[in-house]
């Protein structure tokens, strides 16, 4: 059972066709554009309504130079919520959990804001590799830390949302496999594990949307500061 | 009653007859194009039906992540037989 753990999260193909593929494609068939009349319908309303503000909160602290990332942010908002929600679903696949979809996410946005920061004003990018204040014996070191954090963001991005994800399907899968083993012999363990595992499914649920806004948020920091 | 005489590969497929059933899908477009454009019209048609209501309900969606849910099920069903308690019910 034990070997079993981790094969929720091999790429799952069927006759040859890489199904990450399909399941990559899933979320743009979940949100309708809008329709040319006056009124669209509920759906249309609410997917608007929520990007609308989204958009509104993340591209606040960013100046005006910024706000053409605003595209680019909300669609990756949607895309990381739709992948991981509809992850939870039972035996769907969850494309997040692979470590080369984040890492593919995060390094390529990442080099953006830090190349964009270099070009347009590179000594103030330069200027963040030293925090103001610090006194004068300290600045090699901490120019040396300083680029180490810059550069490990990217890793730090796409490793954060792997690790969440997959470590919440594992317990998902560990404590129900308990719960379901237990059923018959000893019940009331069985229901505590139960218990549980309705927690765990809600907390699943708010850190799928919350690693995804994650996400998306430090990616607006890195920009507002390099931007 | 009596219809107007329609070419069968233009009949809708519920109206097909089954003798005529070899007929209808030689007929049909089979190009990438003719394949395109019917995936459109499957998709246009659920769409206007269930969520570009004035008052549509979770059941639009609901019903497309229950098709989402069995696909995904026969897709992993390789996988997943090895999770048999027993291998012989």
């Amino acid at each position: 059972m034990t070997m079993n753990l981790f094969n929720q999260f091999l790429s799952p193909t069927f006759l040859g066709l890489p199904l990450i593929a399909i399941a990559l494609m899933a979320p743009c068939l979940l949100y309708p554009s809008p329709a040319p009349g006056w009124q669209s319908n509920r759906w249309t309303t609410l997917q608007n309504w929520f990007i609308g503000s989204f958009i509104k909160q993340t591209l606040s602290p960013i100046n005006t130079k910024g706000h053409s990332w605003a595209l680019l942010l909300a669609t990756l908002m949607v895309f990381l919520i739709t992948l991981n929600t509809l992850g939870l679903l039972p035996y769907t696949f969850t494309p997040t959990t692979q470590l080369s979809l984040n890492m593919a996410f995060a390094v390529p946005l990442w080099l953006a804001t830090v190349i964009m920061g270099f070009r347009n004003s590179p000594t103030h990018a330069l200027g963040h590799l030293l925090p103001e204040g610090t006194p004068t014996p300290l600045v090699p070191i901490l120019i040396i830390i300083e680029s180490i954090s810059l550069l490990i963001r990217p890793l730090a991005l796409g490793v954060r949302l792997t690790a969440n994800l997959t470590a919440g399907h594992l317990l998902i899968q560990l404590v129900s496999s308990a719960a379901f083993s237990l059923l018959l012999s000893q019940t009331t363990a069985a229901s505590l594990a139960v218990g549980l595992l309705l927690l765990l499914t809600i907390l699943e649920v708010a850190v799928a949307m919350i690693q995804a806004y994650v996400f998306v948020l430090l990616l607006s920091l890195y920009l507002q500061e390099n931007v | 009653m009596a219809d107007r005489p329609v070419p069968v590969v233009e009949k809708r497929l519920m109206d097909v007859k089954l003798g005529e059933l070899g007929t209808w899908m030689g007929g049909r477009d089979f190009t990438p194009n003719g394949l395109l454009s019917s995936v459109r019209r499957g998709y246009e048609r659920y769409y206007n039906k269930y969520i570009n209501v004035k008052k549509g309900g979770i059941g639009g969606l609901a019903m497309l992540l229950a098709g989402y849910i069995t696909l995904s099920y026969v897709w992993e069903y390789n996988h997943i037989k090895h999770d048999r308690w027993r291998k012989y019910h």
